[in-house]
């Protein structure tokens, strides 16, 4: 089979006249690293993988240890549609080896593979659709919005039409099938939605896309941005990702015989998702700007509860509909676009299948709007809180076994520091608002 | 196209006939090992034996992942065809010895047309064609950049066209059966190759409910 796998890249290589293929690979922090080489040097790459100094990628390795090796997977090889029909180029995303051959620890598809892994023992394949939301800026200076449209707005002189259109047909050429595309609710927000794929695939997909939406945006002569929180006062962006498990042909989450037909593996699942939400929180919202997005009164989660048709619940449970078993999932509403999706889909799975291991009790349904409620009867209902800011999450990672496991040693201990350090740079900034109310009465 | 001989068969004759008739042959005697590795489009199995010759090599055939769709033609000794029941699911088209020309001219032609595939070994099905010396697939002439897995899963279906593939079939063929993904790799596959035949062209994959997938009766 991987014989006729390399067989079937090198014939294409050679049909289509591609002279350099890409490979690709993301940091700690889930941005994507490229380098190309020559399509003369791709045979060989693919039997013993290409050499590159790793020291040189951020949380990758200490100086000592800066031989890694990039092992190139042939089943990820993909032309890419927005670079011209010939010469063609191609890219192939990567699995990080150390010389001596081992997956390295540090690389995040790697922490991805264990989870998938640790899922299959348990009899599970994990499947994940993402909903990810960005906006549209006129440059990378100013977040000034292109538009005035509102969710769902068929505006005719929207740069954003033409721009989804664009991207869908990028999406399809790369054979990422669209769910749903629109206008989001703040103005120049748009939302794109990915079908379900198994989570390595998804997360190549979400690599994927937001490399393919900023090379749309290049081609109109905008600015497309992932950042969680770009407006003050506008809603910020999240990257909702439903969630499911099956065993097999059948799907591990659903339950005819329930009342929100959910069978006790998916409860247990979001049991663990609840536990553990606020220790992933500092992966699946690892920015300072993370925080700002997390606030009420913008649809964003911001207690740590589950519900059927409560929309400003954590967890969502989207109705399944009758004969649609198949499509029973979860919704898990924290997490925002700018994450290292590898890391942030291994995270959410661990802590499902913790949920699941240890037969967790999922607590009541939040049935009332929480944002509502009282500090002190959110106490009584035990609903806590996601953490507030950057520090407050890296605390409870800190704490978590649960993730220190799941990401290993090196990359947990990396990720702390490096973040600590730029929570110490804003910590340290003296911001406009301070200034606008501070200097005038003290 | 690949001639499968037992050598004690009239390959000369068959062999001329085929090369009259336009096909380029390549002839491979059966005592002869290891087996050849071309990707022929149509493979003829000479065999004066079926239980002890035909039925082994169609078994292996199938067994090999690049042979295992290619339409497969028996050409048998007329005594033996009683012994053809049990094999239906192996053969595409069957011929017995002495075998007129006109007849191996017209099945051959009918085989094509049925399985859609040309000499150069291009399988066509409508607008969607797969060559798979080049590994290419391409619908209307505009060429389709397909992963391996999304190549793979055409070839199957374009192998048999009308013919409904179970998704449990489809994954153990073109997955393998210790892959561990599940039934829903399938479907997230056709889905993946849907959006690359792009809107005009998606519904040639076609969703038969509850069983699996094959692709669409198109009109010649």
């Amino acid at each position: 089979m991987d014989h006729d796998e390399q067989d079937f890249v090198l014939r294409t290589v050679e049909e289509r006249e591609i002279r350099f293929i890409r490979l690709w690979f993301t940091d700690v922090l889930g941005f994507l690293k490229s380098f190309a080489i020559p399509a003369e040097e791709l045979s060989e790459a693919l039997d013993e993988g290409v050499g590159f100094d790793g020291s040189a990628i951020d949380g990758f390795a200490r100086v000592q240890e800066a031989d890694m090796i990039a092992h190139p997977d042939p089943s990820t090889f993909q032309l890419l549609p927005w670079r011209p029909a010939a010469p063609a180029v191609a890219r192939m995303f990567c699995d990080i080896r150390t010389p001596e051959g081992r997956l390295f620890e540090g690389d995040p598809r790697a922490v991805l593979r264990r989870q998938h892994a640790r899922a299959a023992e348990m009899g599970f394949s994990f499947y994940v659709g993402t909903e990810i939301e960005f906006f549209l800026f006129a440059d990378s200076t100013t977040p000034e919005p292109l538009d005035v449209g509102s969710y769902f707005d068929l505006t005719p002189l929207d740069v954003g039409s033409d721009f989804r259109q664009r991207v869908i047909a990028y999406l399809e050429q790369l054979g990422m099938p669209v769910k749903d595309s629109h206008h989001e609710v703040a103005a120049s927000q748009h939302e794109v939605d990915l079908r379900h794929a198994d989570a390595l695939t998804m997360a190549d997909s979400v690599m994927t896309f937001r490399l393919a939406v900023k090379e749309v945006a290049q081609e109109l002569g905008v600015y497309a941005t992932f950042m969680p929180k770009p407006i003050q006062g506008a809603f910020g962006s999240g990257m909702h990702t439903h969630m499911s498990l099956f065993e097999g042909d059948r799907n591990a989450f659903f339950d005819a015989t329930d009342i929100h037909y959910l069978s006790k593996t998916a409860r247990s699942f979001v049991a663990g998702l609840l536990r553990h939400a606020r220790e992933i929180s500092a992966v699946t919202n690892q920015w300072v700007n993370s925080y700002k997005r997390l606030v009420p009164g913008y649809e964003a989660p911001v207690y740590v509860c589950w519900g059927v048709r409560n929309r400003s619940a954590m967890v969502r449970i989207p109705l399944t509909k009758p004969g649609k078993e198949s499509a029973c999932r979860i919704e898990y509403r924290a997490p925002d676009p700018a994450c290292n999706p590898y890391l942030a889909f291994a995270l959410m799975l661990a802590a499902g299948l913790r949920g699941i291991e240890r037969e967790y009790e999922i607590p009541p349904e939040a049935e009332n709007d929480i944002y509502a409620m009282t500090d002190v009867e959110r106490w009584g209902a035990d609903i806590a809180s996601l953490p507030e800011s950057l520090p407050e999450a890296l605390a409870e990672m800190e704490r978590s076994e649960l993730v220190r496991e799941a990401l290993g040693e090196h990359l947990f201990e990396w990720f702390i520091a490096n973040k600590r350090a730029e929570w110490n740079e804003h910590r340290s900034y003296v911001t406009g608002l301070e200034l606008e109310r501070n200097l005038p009465r003290l | 196209m690949l001639v499968l001989a037992d050598p004690s068969g009239p390959i000369e004759r068959l062999v001329t006939d085929l090369v009259l008739l336009g096909y380029r042959p390549t002839v491979h005697a059966t005592d002869d090992t290891p087996m050849p590795d071309p990707m022929p489009a149509v493979v003829i199995l000479l065999s004066q034996d079926v239980r002890s010759h035909a039925l082994p090599w169609s078994e292996a055939l199938r067994r090999a992942d690049r042979l295992r769709s290619v339409p497969l033609v028996w050409l048998i000794d007329e005594a033996e065809l009683d012994r053809l029941s049990g094999s239906e699911h192996l053969i595409d088209e069957f011929l017995t010895t002495p075998y007129s020309t006109n007849e191996l001219a017209a099945r051959l032609t009918l085989l094509r047309h049925r399985s859609g595939s040309d000499d150069e070994g291009v399988m066509r099905h409508g607008a969607l064609g797969l060559n798979p010396l080049s590994y290419q697939v391409s619908v209307d002439d505009r060429v389709l950049d397909l992963t391996y897995m999304e190549y793979e899963l055409v070839k199957l279906l374009i192998g048999h066209p009308g013919r409904v593939y179970k998704r449990e079939e489809i994954l153990s063929q073109v997955w393998g059966y210790d892959y561990f993904g599940g039934m829903r790799t399938v479907d997230v596959h056709v889905r993946r190759v849907r959006a690359k035949l792009g809107q005009d062209h998606a519904w040639l994959l076609e969703t038969v409910r509850g069983v699996g997938y094959r692709l669409a009766q198109v009109r010649a």
